[in-house]
Order: C-alpha cells, then structure tokens, then sequence
C-alpha cells in the first residue's frame, strides 16, 4: 500500500510568535522553521507502518515556497521515499489545500493519507476533513493509535468524552494526534542519503485547484493582557466570589 | 433576519455543555434553529436544546444511523438541510468540541465554502475574531459576501445561556445518500483513574514549589477530589521532584485551558502563565503577597497554603 | 569520554575536513576550504538547532575581512544591518553620566551592527551552496584522539547521542528513541565552538597546548533586544559606558547600539576576574537598566529576546597553542577576541580563513600557530595584549595604562600576565575583613520596574529549550561540597554568576541544603565552567538542538 502524507512548513513551536507592527501578520525574518509538529508525527507514523510492513511506500507531499524543501528533505531523512513540492509562496487555505490534495491523490492513488490534524500556525483543523468530504471516503481525526487489517483501519481517536474507536474502510485520511507516536531522531548518514532521494518541484498552478472564496484576514494583534483581579482576605470570601462567578 | 443552523453535540441523552455557550454566540447572528441528529429513541437532548434561551426552534433528524457521531454520515445530511431547509441557512455553526471540529469541515467542503475555526468574538455579520499559534496571536476574519458562513464556536469565548425557553421542535430530513465505510466501535473504557485528563478537565488544582515536598503533595490531590478537578503542576514542583513530569502546566509542559485554575503555592513565573493563560478564571493561593501569580489571577488568597486548604475544602462541603 | 559509549555500535562518516562550530571562524574557514580545494569534503557541525540558534554578539563588526570573504554581503545584508553612526564613551555615576573621550579603539566609522547570529545563517547558505555540508542539531561531544605520546592525533570528532534518558549517572542511559551518535572521522579537525569549547577545553589540557600561555580569561555578557517606542532612538547611535554600578575594582561595562525600526540592542559585559562572591552580573546589568538615562529610553519598551554569553579577554598572552596533530584551535575557540574594540567577529573570520589557506598551502596543521600569530590578526592582538590585564589595578589604573598602551601602540617592553577567573574570589571571611565591598553599588533595593521581572524570566526570552528527560549536562564533580565547603567559604556563587538561575541551593527532605540544578534554563553561556572556585564544573554539550533560540540577537 503508498501511504501519502502531507506535511507543512509553519515557524517552530519553540519560537515565541510576534505580531509585526502593522498587525498585517507575524514576525518570520530571523525565525526558525520546521516541519508542523503534527506532520511529523504522521510521517513517523507512515515509516513505522511501512516497517511493519503494513505499506510499502511513503510519498511526502507539501504546498508552499520554495523553502518548504527543507521540511520535505527532513522526511526523506527520517525514511520516506520520494517527496513532491507543491510551490507557491501564496497563502493556500485549508480549503483549497484539500481540493489540491485530492488532485494530488487521484495523481498517486494512495491507500491511506496521513496528515497532522492541524497546522500549529492557523490551526484551522479542517484539510483532513475536507479531503475526506472531497475524495468521498472515511476519515479518522484526532488518532492516537492505529492498527491495520484487511483493507481496514480500526482507529482510536481522542475525544473530549476521552477515548473512541471506529473503524474505516480504506482508502481513507487519518489525522494524527500529538499521543500517537514519538518521531525519531534523524541520523547524519540519513540526511546524506536523502541528499538523493527523489524530490519533485512543481508550481501549484500545474494541480488545476478551481481556486475558492477565501476568508479575507484583516488584523493580527496580541491577546489582550489578562489583568489582575482581586485579592480576597478569606477562604469564605473565595467560595462566595467563585460561586457568584459560576465556576463553582 | 438571518438564519442560523446549530448542530447540536449530544450523547443521545443529554446535550454537551458547549451548546449553551454556542447558542450565545448564534443569538448574536440571527434566528438559531439548533439541529439535532439522533436515533429515534434517543431524542431527549432535542427538548434540551428547545428550553435555551433564544434558540427558535429545534429540527429533530431522526434516523437509526444518527445515533453515533460519525461525521461521515452526518455531514451530508447537514449540508442538505443547510442548503435547503426553509430556503437555506445563513450560518452553520458547531461548538469547538472534537465533535463540531471532526463534522463541521466535511460539510464546508461539501458545500464548498470556507469554514472559520474557533470563532471567539462577533464583530459584525462576516467579521469575526479567531486564535491562532495557540492563542498567542488573535486574527480577525471577514467571510466573503454570497456564502453561508460556516463556523465553529470557541466555546470558552461565551457564557452560557440560561434555560427559559420553550422552543417547538419539529422533525426534519435530509433526503440523502449516505456512506457506509465508517463504523463506530464504541468509547473506549479506560478503567484507570477517575481524576479527569489534565489537558481537557474544567477544573485544575495546581501545586508549585510552595508544595514543599512529594507527600505535601498530598494536599493538592485531595482538594482536587474534593472538586472533581484534574491535577498539575509548575515546572519547579516537577524539577523538585513532587510529582512527575506528565503533570507539569506551563510552556515547556501541557498548555491548558480550564473554566477554573487553582495555583497553589505557584510563584506565577512566565513559563507558567504561558500554559494557562486562556484559563477561565484563576485563583491563586500563595503566602508571598508578590508573586507574580497576584498580577494576573482573578481572585488572590494571601496566606499559608497548609492552613487554607483545608479551609477550602470545608467551605466547599457546605457549598 | 565514557567507556560505556564504546559500546555502542555507531555510523562512521569519513571528511576531508571537520568543522565543529557554525560561527564566524567556523563558516569563514568552511567557506575559504571549499573554495581552495573544491574537491574536498567537508563537513560543520553545529550543536544548535538551526544556525545562528547560539549565537551571541554585540555586535558591532568591523567588515573587512567579511568584503574578503563574502563581497556579496553587501548586496544582500543580514535582518539586522545597520551602519555605525556617532560613537559615545560615557562614565555612570547612580544619577548622571558623563561623556568621556572616545577611545581610538572605540571609534566606528565604516563599521555595521549587525545581528551575527542572522550573518551566519548567510554565511552557512553560501557555504552549503559551495558542497559543505552543515549539519545543525549536531554537537562534538567528544574528540577521537589516537595515538599516544608523540604520536598522538586527532583523527575526528564524536557527535553527542540523541534520546538518551537520565538515570541518575552521569551519561544516562538509551531511551527509546536512542539514536547513537556518529563517528565523524576527518584527515583534520578544527574546533570553532567559540568561547570555553568544551571539546577545545578537553583538547588543550590533553596536548598541553597552554603550556607556555598565561591562563585565560573571561568576561560573562548579557544582551538584551529592545522594542522601543517610536521616536526614542537615533539608528547607528553607539555608545558603551563604564562605572556604575560596577565598583571600581570589577572590570565591565555595558554596551548600547541604536537599530532602526524603534529598536535597541542592550547589553552588559563583567569580567569574571570579579571577587566579590556576593556579586550578580544579571542583577547588575538590571540594575543598569534603571539608570535615569536608561530608564527613560526603555521605560515602555519591550524586551523580544535576550540571552547571555562569555567571551575570551585573555588576548595575546592567554592564547593557547593553535595547532596540534590532526587538529586546529580557530577563533574564541582559542581566544583570539580583541578585548578594547570589545570585537572578536573580524578576527574569527581571520582566523578561519587563515586556517583554510594554511591548510591548502601546507596540508598540515603545523605551522598555523606560527601563520596566525604573524598575521594581521595576531599584531592586532599583539598591539592590545596589555589593555585588559591593566585592569587589574582599578578602573583608574586600568584607564591610564590603556591610554599609554594606546599612545605607545603596545610597544611597551612587557607583556602583562592575566590570572585565572576561578581563582579570583574572595572567601566570604575576607570580603567582610574589607568592610563591606561590594561590587556592585549596595542597596540595590530598588523595586525593579523593568522587564524581565527575574532571571527565570530572562530565560523565556532566549527561547532556550532542552528535553526534559536527558541527563543533566552539568557535570558536578562533587556535590557534597555545595552545601558545606562552598557554601561557607563562598555563599554558593554560581546561584548568582549564572545568567539563568540554572543552580539553586533549596532545602532538601532532610531539611538540609542542597544543590539543585535547573538545566533546561541553560543558554550554553559556559560561565560556570569557567567561574566556579573548585574546577568541579564541567559543562558537556546536551541533546543536539537543545539550548538557546536566538532570534535577530
């Protein structure tokens, strides 16, 4: 089976995220990019399952600048096999992002889409969904485990009641969950190798995404500062204020 | 007069608290028709719904399929209703639970319109503002004209309507057809602790340095039973070695967001706050009148952790 | 170096060349080879997670050998660019300052602030699109020395383990992501870690290489990026200053460059030859910050990141011997900072650069130390060699001799010998037979106004991370003596000389004290390792990509 994961490159999860003066967005000169979080654990959990032997190949794919190479390149050091970029230095929003990877998708014809389920940047939470609706097959969000058997996926997924099982029928797009799996590390002989590991540049332009209304983003500001309540000079008064409050 | 289609996120029983605060969020946007998709003898969250304050009226989408929350099977019949019941929606909107996150996406796509996540405060008709970077950046949003609007709703941005209304629910259709390639296996039973999971719990009772040692901890646990609460810590009660590090709340540990926050004995170091700044309502307990946790905390108790907390429990025994 | 690791079955990569250290001699010589020898492999290390991660400068450049090795830089500057305009020396006093004259060392025309750490994230592209390969994430964490005696010789570099779990000894153990460490094996070796290398460290006690040098000093700097209102600042305004509130007998001062776009670089530099054990630079860099001067250009103002960082002062007679079988000391790595001009970027890249044609030309190491010292790099360090020890004396001393030494061009006769950081200290005992120096300006009580509130709060705008469940990588020898010897003789001076609150003393379960170490606060400063009395710190590099996020700084 080809697993096909799609990966984002967003601006580190360590890095504090700044609002530039303008508010026209954030800071990124100077800042450290990276594969998203969420992606990298699909793409762990894609290498893992071709390890097993539950697949035989895993296709990388992203949508962004030309940049984005260094994220594709770091999953071809961690074990995948061929990697395609998607190139546009536009914003793609969730929406269009899913309509290019089902074009993506009736391109490669995978058993399974792994994606992280949601970009640490806009954390919309939706590609995932949206391919699924899109390609007409099942979709397993939020996973924190996976097994195989059959042309079937039994996924558990974290919800807020805690955890649930379903089962899907593959082909199928699985979001993946920080709880999933570990990434491992990426080894300097692994980087060199994947130095020639196919890695495919093309423009979007060329997937023919009939382009849909976007949300138009007006302002970016900070959060507004959380202030300093009272200080209460009894346990008595606390219950009381806190009961008043509701949270009680 | 616009017109605004809730999903209601359900159990089959009873509604998820998160409706009541969407439906707060909905009033400020037009008429709320709250949906409900259920099985058919699993209807009683549909009168829960009806009796919100300035919901309208409840469609009540019974079917055998509905009573498991499949987004594959309930999307199509969302976007159906959303499209064309009484002339088509202006809104659809779920709460940012991990139901209204799993479906609300699959009938954007469908309907093929873009979806605005965790909406947390109205601005206008279209305008809206949302987080994104974890909170650490807020963005407003404008939805184009000539599309519904599609959103989910950021549950801890609003309060809770009460509970007046009396709303007829009607049954509704969705004359579709429907996949059978997702099949729900059932909730998972964990059988290990009773304690709620720090990362979602409503309540969270934190100790910090001030805890003093691994059985002083003690304290903090048991405060937390008494409320029902999850329980944390700061990074220097983790480094300290009071409890381990899977309970640490802060930058470098999980970043949470409770109704309610109790920091005991936590200095309030940026770290920290960092993981608990989108908390509800935060309390703090600390005998160090300035420690930075005062500067932000809602309410602040002055005083020797030892004695008030057991206070507080007695207080909350007779609450 | 453990014998446990020896164990381990690792990768072998084979270079022509290894470079450890994505600084300016380390990107300078890795460029200069290529571009000497294109046929050679060459391959750089770097233990942050991205280039330009640890880097922490100034910085004010002089950019000469930069157009040598780079001339595009020009056209296309690093994020933080911006021509030197106005010089200014001034000596504080609690409430005023005064503008002396500028040192001719301190003069700046033609030179350009920069933010270093963003010039070599250019410098490690050009040298990637030349065929180095840069690695970054990935430490020397012990050199591979073969050989004994006469004969021995570095033949490369080991890179630190990933995944390894702390278990109460000193290496850990493998976790379940281990990733063993790769031998990088290489015909030469040059170690470009800047500052207190710790693989640079273990290499000069084995070969012996500061045999004929004096010991080598240190100063601890701090460094702040401010966000000012607009309208305060004046871009290209330069100015340092001495006095206040450092006492007279603590050698420092601090360091102000004005940016464009409302920003400002501020910053403070101590030499860790201080001896009062009572002293905090943090503290004293803060409290500098409230200066009425300060005060009023900050007040407002946000901080977007800081961090902290040592630098060599030890100049010309501390530097070691740079060359040594199979291997190379280049830049701060041996010590080749121009302490006057507080500049050490243009001789890195002297440096480095030298070291790269030397190696073409000759094909060995020998002979470097020789070339270096012949060199413009090693006059310039030759003219200067006697500012810094001056100071030994006071400030006054310190001024008056560095005005003859600046009139006489260095030519005096003598050399000036430095002595070792950690054995300046004063014993608590004796401090208080003093009276009670300071030395620092006492009662500093002041309701500190602004940011960072702490030093733990300084530590979140370095952006410096560490997982959590690796062994600790400060090595104390023996912690026994923290809670005994040291803290009678000394009050436990690293819970202040460290920048980030990394070591505490806290009261333990048996209600004694006890040292308790913080090591993700760590930004990789290494003043520990050079300021503790008892030599028992050693700091070894953590986890590839762990420490300092460095933005813009």
């Amino acid at each position: 089976m080809k697993i096909l994961v799609g990966i984002k490159r967003v601006i580190d999860y360590n890095v504090r995220v700044q609002v530039n003066r303008d508010g026209s967005g954030v800071v990124k000169e100077g800042v450290k990019m990276s594969i998203n979080p969420f992606d990298e654990i699909a793409v762990e959990e894609a290498l893992r399952m071709k390890e097993r032997g539950d697949a035989n190949e895993v296709v990388v794919v992203s949508i962004g600048p030309e940049a984005a190479q260094q994220q594709l390149r770091t999953a071809l050091a961690m074990g995948a096999d061929r990697a395609v970029l998607y190139q546009s230095d536009e914003e793609v929003q969730p929406l269009a992002a899913a309509r290019a990877l089902l074009a993506v998708v009736e391109a490669e014809d995978p058993g399974l889409v792994l994606l992280g389920k949601q970009a640490i940047d806009d954390d919309s939470n939706q590609v995932g969904q949206m391919l699924a609706a899109l390609w007409n097959r099942p979709q397993a969000t939020f996973v924190s485990a996976l097994e195989f058997s059959d042309g079937v996926a039994k996924a558990t997924r974290e919800v807020d009641a805690g955890l649930e099982n379903i089962e899907v029928e593959l082909p199928a797009v699985v979001t993946v969950d920080l709880r999933l799996n570990e990434p491992r590390f990426v080894k300097m002989p692994d980087i060199m190798k994947a130095k020639r590991k196919p890695l495919e540049i093309k423009p979007f332009a060329e997937l023919g995404v009939e382009m849909p209304v976007q949300l138009e983003t007006t302002l970016h500001e900070p959060p507004p500062k959380r202030q300093g309540g009272v200080k209460v000079d009894s346990v008595q008064a606390l219950v009381e204020a806190l009961k008043n409050k509701g949270v009680l | 007069m616009s017109s605004v289609l809730l999903i209601a996120d359900h159990d089959g029983k009873s509604l998820n608290t998160g409706i009541a605060r969407s439906v707060a969020c909905a009033r400020q946007l037009g008429t709320v028709h709250v949906a409900v998709f259920h099985a058919p003898d699993a209807d009683a969250p549909c009168a829960a719904a009806a009796r919100l304050d300035g919901v309208s009226r409840v469609l009540s989408v019974s079917n055998p399929v509905n009573g498991t929350p499949l987004a594959a099977v309930l999307a199509p019949q969302i976007a159906r209703l959303a499209a064309e019941h009484e002339g088509g929606y202006d809104y659809v909107l779920a709460p940012s639970t991990t139901f209204g996150k799993d479906v609300l996406p699959r009938v954007a796509a469908l309907m093929g319109v873009p979806q605005v996540s965790d909406l947390m405060e109205v601005i206008d008709a279209r305008t809206f503002k949302r987080p994104i970077y974890a909170g650490n950046v807020i963005t407003t949003v404008k939805v184009p004209e000539g599309i519904p609007v599609l959103a989910t709703v950021r549950i801890a941005s609003f309060q809770a309507v009460g509970d007046g209304e009396d709303a007829p629910i009607v049954a509704a259709q969705a004359e579709v057809e429907l996949p059978d390639h997702t099949r729900y296996l059932g909730l998972v039973d964990t059988g290990g602790s009773d304690r709620p999971d720090l990362q979602s719990a409503p309540v969270v009772v934190a100790g910090g340095r001030g805890v003093g040692s691994e059985e002083n901890f003690q304290v903090i646990f048991k405060l937390a039973d008494k409320l029902g609460a999850a329980v944390g810590a700061s990074r220097a009660a983790v480094d300290a070695g009071y409890v381990p590090n899977e309970m640490q709340v802060g930058q470098t540990g999980k970043i949470i967001a409770p109704d309610l926050y109790f920091a005991i004995g936590i200095s309030g170091a940026i770290q920290h706050m960092t993981g608990i700044k989108d908390a509800g309502c935060i309390v703090a307990i600390n005998k160090d009148g300035d420690a930075p946790i005062f500067e932000v905390a809602d309410y602040g108790l002055v005083g020797d952790l030892f004695t008030l907390l057991p206070e507080l429990e007695k207080a909350l025994d007779g609450a | 170096m453990s014998e446990q690791q020896g164990d381990i079955e690792r990768d072998v990569m084979e270079y022509d060349y290894a470079i450890v250290g994505g600084g300016p001699a380390g990107l300078a010589c890795a460029i200069r080879l290529k571009e000497k020898m294109p046929a050679a492999e060459i391959c750089l290390l770097e233990k942050g997670s991205e280039i330009g991660a640890h880097i922490l400068s100034g910085c004010v450049m002089e950019p000469g050998p930069l157009d040598e090795l780079m001339p595009a830089w020009r056209d296309n500057p690093p994020a933080i660019c911006v021509p030197a305009g106005r010089d200014e020396f001034r000596l504080y006093t609690r409430a005023r300052s005064f503008r002396l004259p500028t040192p001719p060392q301190m003069h700046n025309a033609g030179n350009y602030i920069v933010a270093l750490g963003e010039l070599c994230k250019q410098l490690a592209e050009h040298a990637e699109s030349l065929g180095v390969e840069v690695f970054p994430g990935f430490p020397g964490r012990h050199p591979l020395i073969e050989g004994e005696g006469a004969d021995m010789r570095v033949v490369g570099v080991r890179c630190g383990d990933m995944g390894l779990e702390a278990d109460g000894t000193p290496e850990g153990r493998p976790g379940p992501a281990f990733a063993a460490g790769v031998d990088i094996r290489a015909k030469t070796t040059l170690l470009a870690e800047g500052c207190r290398g710790s693989l640079s460290k273990q290499l000069i006690a084995r070969f012996k290489l500061d045999r004929d040098a004096t010991p080598q000093t240190y100063g601890l700097g701090f460094k702040e990026l401010w966000q000012l209102p607009a309208g305060r600042t004046t871009p290209g305004l330069i100015q340092h200053s001495v006095g206040w509130p450092l006492d007279n007998a603590t050698y420092g001062g601090s360091f102000l460059y004005h940016l464009d776009e409302d920003r400002v670089y501020i910053g403070f530099v101590v030499g860790l030859d201080y001896e009062d054990p009572r002293f905090s630079p943090f503290e004293a860099f803060q409290q500098f910050k409230h200066h009425p001067d300060m005060r009023a250009l900050l007040e407002g103002g946000e901080i977007i990141s800081s961090g902290a960082r040592t630098i060599s002062e030890g100049g010309l007679q501390a530097l070691p011997r740079m060359e040594m079988p199979g291997a190379l000391l280049i830049g701060d790595a041996a010590g080749t900072l121009n302490v006057p001009k507080i500049k050490g970027v243009h001789q890195a890249f002297r440096s480095g650069m030298l070291a790269a044609e030397h190696l073409a030309a000759s094909g060995t190491p020998e002979g470097y130390d020789a070339a270096f010292r012949a060199s413009a790099a090693g006059r310039e360090l030759h003219k200067v060699r006697n500012i810094r020890p001056g100071f030994h004396g006071g400030l006054w001393l310190g001024m008056a001799n560095a005005a003859l030494e600046t009139v006489l061009a260095g030519r005096t006769p003598w050399t000036l010998a430095t002595h070792a950081d950690w054995d300046s200290l004063e014993t608590r005992a004796s401090a208080r037979a003093h009276g009670e120096q300071a030395a620092m300006a006492a009662n500093w009580h002041q309701e500190r106004s602004l940011p960072p509130r702490d030093r733990l709060a300084s530590v979140y705008f370095a952006n410096t991370a560490h997982e959590e469940s690796q062994p600790v990588h400060l090595r104390v020898a023996d912690t026994s003596i923290c809670a005994t010897r040291c803290a009678e003789e000394f009050g436990n001076p690293c819970t202040r000389f460290c920048p980030v609150g990394v070591y505490e003393m806290v009261t333990g379960e048996d209600g004694g004290l006890q040292l308790q170490i913080n090591a993700s606060n760590c930004v990789h400063c290494k003043a520990c390792d050079i300021k503790d009395p008892y030599l028992i710190i050693d700091w070894v590099p953590p986890e590839g990509g762990s420490g300092p996020n460095y933005q813009t700084l």
